[in-house]
């Protein structure tokens, strides 16, 4: 991508009591894209999209940089979508006030234009009769129609960037599937790029330019969605594709072998060679920097190595206890 | 016989008919889905089966026997034979009790715990789904989402189940954790027999893991 980075994160190290959860992590979010976090609970995608925002939780410490630091913005060049939209919404004031004062929170704007741009917001989401909804409280929505002006919310200001933390885990796929459209459509009306923290993989696959793979805290692979998708240039993208239904050929799935690390008890090296099958001597001494390989970043002493296709790697490892 | 017939189920909240007439059955040994949106009707259908939810009308029987004439009374040595295991593995534990005590539990209940043999045996469960005997002392807090997921199936075992109602059990993990509890289910199914009722949205996963797969929109079957 040619265009200037909209932000850039370098070396960014989150702890909690000296204990390292996001290590050195550096990636560049472009205006408009959507940028793709996966990997797997504890990997530190939730922390790296809240160090971004500036609402790191309680006692964690964070280094490193993010240029430019919109978290002092928030709400107006940076907002989170939120996971929980009935949380998210206060229960006691109607929703087009809530709206109404995401605006005024953010600029000196007359009480009546501020309730119109609710209500016009309102409207961009698709919720019938926008006027006489945005009276009614939360509660007298339907949780599709809140998830709806959640999304209206923090898009309200026209941000440069939203970013949302698994805003899909708690839904079925039609619904998963609806929030996602209107998502995608309210982020393109106001130009925004939108980092997608998720470890649905389906989600990535059909609604990210590129995905940064993380694993214990540090980029494993970054590069264009698809080509991630389909084929990996790192062990644990391909372990994470293989472990899926739908490249199954027969009942027992492969899965990656063992447990992710903890924090603070990684192994020496790369942190993913106790369940790696391409590990090799290298690998238990030295941790592998992300590299240029392809277009994309990798990291990964051996990616020259894996197999066509990468998901090959752990056919055979078909555990039932890990 | 099947494991499981299900005939013209009904069940009501209120003047709400949630599940509308709905018929299958199980064999054992078998795997039938249960899929559509959310609201759809898949785990009042569950509830029902286990007879938490007790229908309007429709038969339920289970190896032959119906249990929606039966009293509470009457259905309670019939219980352990078909368990429930649950999306959220943490709501299903009680946060206070080690995980050794959760599993002994329905033992102790049924009046089948064996002070010299019962640990062995919370052991073996215990190792039956791939958790170390060790993770026994521990609280659910302090297992991962998978680990407590296995716990949860291990207590489930407990009660020499036939049949097993999943409802969602997967829908919370992530895609390796995820793989690593369906082969554990798919080793039980082959060793034990077990016939599953599996309550799941997700098409890729009931497509791999289900024999059959009923679609259910708005309280009926939408496809057989
Ligand atoms: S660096 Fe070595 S252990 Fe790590 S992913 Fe690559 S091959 Fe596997």
């Amino acid at each position: 991508m040619a265009s200037e980075p909209l932000l850039s994160v370098r070396d960014l190290r989150i702890a909690f009591d000296g204990v390292e959860v996001v290590r050195g992590l550096s990636f560049d979010l472009h205006p408009r894209e959507v940028l793709a976090i996966v990997g797997e609970s504890g990997a530190g995608k939730s922390l790296t999209a809240r160090a971004l925002l500036g609402m790191l939780p309680h006692g964690a410490t964070a280094t490193g940089t993010v240029r430019p630091d919109l978290s002092a913005e928030r709400g107006r060049r940076i907002a989170l979508v939120p996971q929980d939209a009935l949380s998210a919404l206060s229960p006691v004031h109607p929703v087009g006030d809530q709206l109404a004062a995401a605006v005024r929170s953010v600029a000196r704007v007359p009480r009546k234009e501020a309730r119109a741009r609710a209500v016009a917001a309102l409207d961009r989401v698709g919720i019938p009769d926008a006027a006489r909804r945005a009276r009614a409280y939360p509660h007298e929505f339907s949780g599709g129609m809140r998830q709806r002006a959640v999304i209206a919310m923090a898009t309200i200001n026209e941000p440069d960037v939203l970013v949302a933390d698994e805003p899909t885990t708690a839904l079925d796929e039609e619904r998963r599937d609806q929030v996602l459209r209107v998502l995608a459509e309210q982020r393109e009306a106001v130009g925004a790029a939108l980092v997608l923290v998720t470890h649905d993989l389906d989600v990535v696959r059909e609604h990210a330019d590129r995905a940064l793979v993380m694993y214990a805290g540090r980029l494993t692979e970054l590069g264009p969605a698809d080509e991630v998708l389909t084929r990996p240039l790192a062990p644990y993208t391909a372990g994470l594709l293989a472990s899926l239904p739908e490249h199954a050929r027969d009942r027992r799935l492969p899965t990656l072998p063992g447990t992710p690390p903890a924090p603070g008890t990684l192994p020496p090296g790369c942190a993913f060679a106790p369940r790696c099958p391409l590990a090799a001597d290298d690998c238990h001494h030295e941790e592998p920097e992300p590299r240029p390989a392809e277009g994309r970043l990798t990291a990964c002493h051996h990616w020259a190595e894996l197999p066509h296709p990468a998901v090959e790697l752990f056919r055979d490892q078909q555990h039932a206890s890990s | 016989m099947p494991l499981l017939d299900v005939r013209d189920l009904v069940v009501r909240y209120g003047t709400v008919t949630a599940v509308d007439h709905v018929s299958f059955a199980l064999e054992p040994g078998e795997t039938l889905a249960l899929n559509g949106p959310s609201g759809c009707g898949k785990s009042t259908t569950a509830l029902a089966v286990l007879q938490i939810r007790r229908p309007a009308s429709g038969e339920v029987r289970f190896e032959g026997q119906e249990l929606t004439t039966l009293t509470e009374a009457e259905l309670r040595p019939l219980r352990p034979h078909m368990q429930p295991v649950f999306q959220d593995p943490y709501g299903s534990l009680s946060p206070r009790h080690r995980i050794r005590d959760a599993v002994a539990e329905p033992l102790k209940v049924q009046g089948r715990w064996d002070t010299d043999s019962g640990p062995a045996r919370v052991a073996d469960l215990l190792d039956r789904v791939g958790l170390d005997p060790s993770y026994g002392d521990r609280r659910p807090h302090e297992l991962s989402g998978g680990q407590c997921q296995r716990a949860g199936i291990a207590r489930a075992l407990a009660s020499d189940p036939r049949l097993l109602v999943l409802d969602e059990p997967v829908s919370a993990l992530d895609p390796s954790v995820r793989a690593g509890v369906l082969n554990l289910l798919a080793d039980l199914q082959d060793e034990l027999g077990l016939g599953y009722l599996f309550i799941c949205h997700d098409r890729s996963v009931v497509r791999h893991f289900a024999d059959r797969v009923i679609e259910m929109r708005d309280g009926r079957v939408s496809s057989p």
